[in-house]
């Protein structure tokens, strides 16, 4: 029977069992090429991701990390009492009220604001650099514009210091950073520099006698945005204003998003309107983030009049878009505990809630961490929303109350983005995107590390 | 003041309601000792704290919600008519006023004598209703709260009502996602109807010039609100992303559904999913500072103009943003195919790629393609990365290495100016994101309807 089919050229079209052989061996080396070209395409596609992630992180950690430090001025200040004309600071006197002696000390300060502190960084300038005399405007473009105001506060908190000579370090200005990290093309004609010529010749004479420096750059950190003084703009005003803005999603999202997710879990029953709930959930956790700004500037900025760039409004909007996140998760997690928990407690007469709060929810514990932590996250990295309800906006200030003017981390990234001075700014932009990105993998890590030290097998 | 001072008085409220329905069990407890409590002595606790705090709570959001309004329309009233304005808008102006002046807080110009002596009958008023809702917040607390004290009795279902609340509570909760959706719609639609007053639809989804900057309300030129061009951009960038995405985020999940070992997964997996993590603007920023001069240079040494800031550029960048998308999605749906399908075509002697292209993948089909779809509605739905990467052009072309505009982006650019929120260069942002809205809702629903399908036939 078996050699009668084969000899009458067989079921598969094979004259005999050779010829089948035969033609399996030679396509067998095509296919097996096959396998190979495809398992490399494979192989290729994942190398080609991970060379992207590298890529990206590649050229913002070489863009942002340089701009971590700051050409600085170190110098002698003399505080000389020639140009530093200045009464003793006022001393309350007795029967004098807080508010008498606080408008008698803002009078004294506004006095300082006459004084010419720019004498003083000429002076101290022209003690190293002696020909820098002939050109004060030169020696004054290498300072940063906020300079100055620093001097005086110097002297508003000690007034003693004048008289004295102190070493200080002063942030150069961010035309002299950029140049001196040759961010700027060296050879351009005279009309195209930002500096002028006296200015350019000098940061680098300065710059080799080592009184300009490149030092870590704390401004960065603890000033606000500024747009007289680019140099001395930093991200504080941003941070905080993201750091309000989480606290509202934690405080608000959490236990909203974990309640939903407990009753649609735990308690829901199976009708039309808790799956109208379900839908609308999962329908929400895909809707652009852009369209959840939109109802906040409908919403709250233009029927429930809250104030334009504030936190609060921010915050609120980014919970409204985090919370089928939280939602979706925390249930995910209260799937994985399985029934016998739950029967065990009422077994035992337990109710339904103290199933749920005593012994379901400890156990989801850190399957809701995760989640929040994930949802803080992608709030955290959220920029469009933002940006309709007006926290673009210039803010030069900190805030103090999650109702005052701020931005975001995302939003100054954006900011300086646009800003005009790109030489100084994209440096600038790129290292807070690396405190971002610092801060999203923390926070991604954290979470994975959570899931993996909790991770219980049922 | 208010936001720290009343949570604070509510907190103290609240502790002391707990002590008074603790010791009110304690009391019942040992008044009639041969019977058992229905309820431990927290719920009591938790129930006079209900009684004391929900009620309070209720009167303070009611003065809240409508105190402004009585308060103003009393005001209103005793304005003489002929200092008041006709129209609405001059009459919330008029109350913004004097509700400033009121408070201290100043305003531009001269107060004129009938202002002032409103904003002080405004300022009585506003003082009689704080202290009138204080009063009755701290009555019905009061009441609550004796009510508890006195009928707290061994049989007092306390447990029961404290759940009952408790689930209430939960259900209220999960209505903010109805909320939020009936929030997005209903706003959206509200202002887009006040945009269609002024444009016609027909203009505004089949005109194809986009310029808004220029047209005047009640003049010629209101072609300037087509959003076609915006719809060709937006696609021609969602196409681009695609074409990149898909190839590689299908091969990455093959990849490390069918062929990576645990140890090869476990490493590459999280790293693809770190693109997942990156904020869009990042993605903004990287496109615009190294993928776009990266562009015009290859373009340069191929003689071809590519522009910089283009549909290309952005879709590159997107589609690198998606990857990961893509490939967690497709990853899924891949290990759902059972083992047993795979088992069977290897058995015949299929190689491994063949029992993958033959045998996985069209088994999988339906999921990928959901998936896809997810993924095209997020591409329309970014804006950073167009933002900063698209070049903001909205004119309809073909060509991909132009400048083009996307809905996302022109409803940033409208909603960010200095325009007045009530002009049809602000309301058509909201025109422009409800069609956006539209859009991925359908691609959504179908994406999700077809995941689930699939999923459900092999489980």
């Amino acid at each position: 029977m078996n050699n009668a089919s084969t000899a009458k050229s067989g079921v598969d079209g094979f004259a005999s069992n050779e010829a089948r052989t035969q033609h399996i061996a030679s396509t067998l080396k095509r296919r097996r090429n096959k396998e190979f070209r495809f398992r490399m395409m494979g192989i290729l596609a994942v190398c080609f991701s991970i060379g992207l992630v590298g890529i990206l992180f590649g050229t913002i950690l070489a863009k942002g990390i340089p701009s971590f430090w700051q050409a600085t001025f170190v110098l002698d200040v003399e505080f000389s009492p020639e140009i530093v004309k200045i009464d003793p600071k006022p001393v309350q006197e007795a029967g004098e009220s807080p508010a008498e002696y606080e408008k008698r000390v803002n009078d004294w300060a506004n006095r300082l604001n006459f004084i010419n502190f720019n004498r003083l960084l000429l002076n101290s300038v022209a003690k190293v650099l002696p020909e820098t005399e002939e050109n004060r405007r030169a020696v004054l473009e290498m300072f940063a514009s906020a300079t100055r105001f620093d001097l005086r506060n110097l002297v508003i908190d000690d007034p003693s210091i004048v008289g004295k000579t102190v070493k200080l370090d002063l942030l150069a200005s961010a035309n002299v950073d950029v140049w001196l990290k040759g961010n700027i093309d060296r050879s351009l004609p005279d009309a195209q520099q930002q500096l002028s010529a006296d200015a350019r010749k000098w940061s680098d004479q300065l710059y080799e006698m080592g009184v300009i420096q490149n030092k870590f750059s704390t401004s960065l950190f603890v000033n606000a945005d500024s747009r007289s003084s680019p140099a001395s703009a930093g991200l504080a005003g941003a941070f905080v204003g993201s750091l309000m803005m989480m606290i509202v999603v934690i405080l608000l999202a959490v236990p909203i998003g974990v309640a939903a997710a407990v009753y649609l879990e735990e308690f829901a029953p199976q009708n039309k309107f808790t799956d109208f709930i379900e839908v609308n959930i999962n329908n929400l956790a895909a809707v652009p983030s852009i369209v959840f700004g939109l109802l906040g500037a409908s919403v709250f900025i233009i029927m429930l009049n809250l104030p334009l760039s504030a936190p609060i409004v921010g915050g609120l909007v980014l919970t409204l878009m985090t919370l089928p996140t939280v939602i979706i998760a925390t249930r995910a997690s209260l799937k994985a505990i399985p029934p016998s928990i739950r029967e065990g407690a009422l077994a035992l007469g337990a109710s339904r809630v103290q199933a749920v709060t005593d012994h379901v929810l400890p156990l989801a514990r850190p399957g809701i961490l995760t989640a929040t932590i994930i949802g803080v996250a992608q709030a955290l990295g959220e920029t469009a929303p933002l940006l309709l309800i007006g926290m673009s906006a210039f803010v030069a200030n900190i805030p103090s109350t999650p109702f005052d003017p701020s931005t975001a981390l995302p939003v100054q990234i954006y900011l300086w983005n646009g800003n005009e001075l790109r030489n100084f700014f994209e440096g600038r932009t790129s290292a807070v995107i690396i405190i971002l990105l610092a801060l999203m993998l923390t926070l991604n890590s954290l979470a994975i590390w959570l899931r993996k030290k909790f991770e219980i097998r049922w | 003041m208010n936001a720290v001072i009343i949570p604070a008085i509510l907190l103290i409220l609240a502790g002391f309601a707990y002590q008074i329905g603790l010791r009110a069990s304690v009391r019942a407890a040992s008044a009639a000792p041969t019977v058992s409590m229905h309820s431990r002595p927290s719920y009591h606790g938790w129930l006079a704290v209900l009684r004391a705090a929900v009620p309070a709570v209720v009167v303070y959001l009611i003065w809240y919600l409508f105190g402004g309004g009585i308060v103003d329309s009393m005001v209103l009233a005793q304005i003489p008519a002929a200092n008041l304005p006709e129209s609405v808008l001059a009459q919330d102006a008029l109350m913004q006023r004097i509700f400033n002046l009121s408070t201290g807080f100043g305003v531009a110009g001269e107060a004129q004598a009938w202002e002032s002596s409103a904003a002080a009958h405004m300022a009585m008023l506003y003082g009689y209703g704080r202290t009138i809702t204080f009063a009755l917040m701290a009555t019905v607390a009061a009441l609550g709260l004796f009510f508890s004290w006195r009928k707290t009795t061994p049989a007092t279902r306390a447990r029961n009502k404290v759940e009952k609340f408790i689930t209430t509570a939960m259900l209220a909760c999960s209505a903010v996602a109805i909320l939020t959706t009936l929030g997005i719609v209903l706003s959206m639609l509200g202002e887009a109807i006040k945009f269609f007053s002024f444009v016609n639809p027909l203009d505004f989804f089949f005109g194809t010039t986009w310029n808004p900057r220029f047209v005047t309300v009640g003049t010629e030129g209101q072609a300037g609100f087509g959003m076609v061009p915006l719809l060709a951009g937006t696609m021609m960038i969602a196409l681009i992303a695609m074409l990149v995405a898909t190839p590689l985020g299908l091969l990455t999940a093959i990849f490390t559904s069918e062929y990576a070992s645990d140890r090869v997964r476990a490493i590459v997996k999280p790293l693809v999913e770190v693109l997942a993590g990156i904020p869009t603007i990042v993605y903004g920023f990287f496109a615009l500072v190294t993928v776009g001069p990266f562009l015009t240079d290859l373009g340069a040494f191929f003689g071809l103009d590519i522009r910089a800031t283009s549909a290309l550029t952005a879709g590159l960048v997107m589609g690198i943003m998606i990857i990961p998308f893509v490939s967690s999605l497709s990853d899924d749906i891949i290990t759902q195919v059972p083992r047993a399908m795979r088992d069977g075509s290897l058995a015949l002697g299929g190689t491994k790629s063949e029992t993958i292209i033959k045998i996985v993948v069209p088994a999988a089909l339906p999921g990928i393609v959901g998936a896809l779809l997810l993924a095209v509605s997020r591409a329309i739905g970014e804006t950073m990365i167009v933002v900063l990467a698209a070049g903001n052009a909205p004119v309809l072309t073909a060509n991909p290495f132009e400048a083009v505009s996307t809905v996302t982006v022109s409803i940033v650019n409208q909603l960010t100016g200095d325009q007045d929120f009530s002009s049809p260069q602000s309301l058509v942002a909201f025109a422009l994101g409800l069609t956006l809205f539209a859009m991925t809702l359908v691609l959504n629903v179908i994406a999700l309807v077809v995941v689930r399908r699939y999923r459900e036939q092999y489980e």
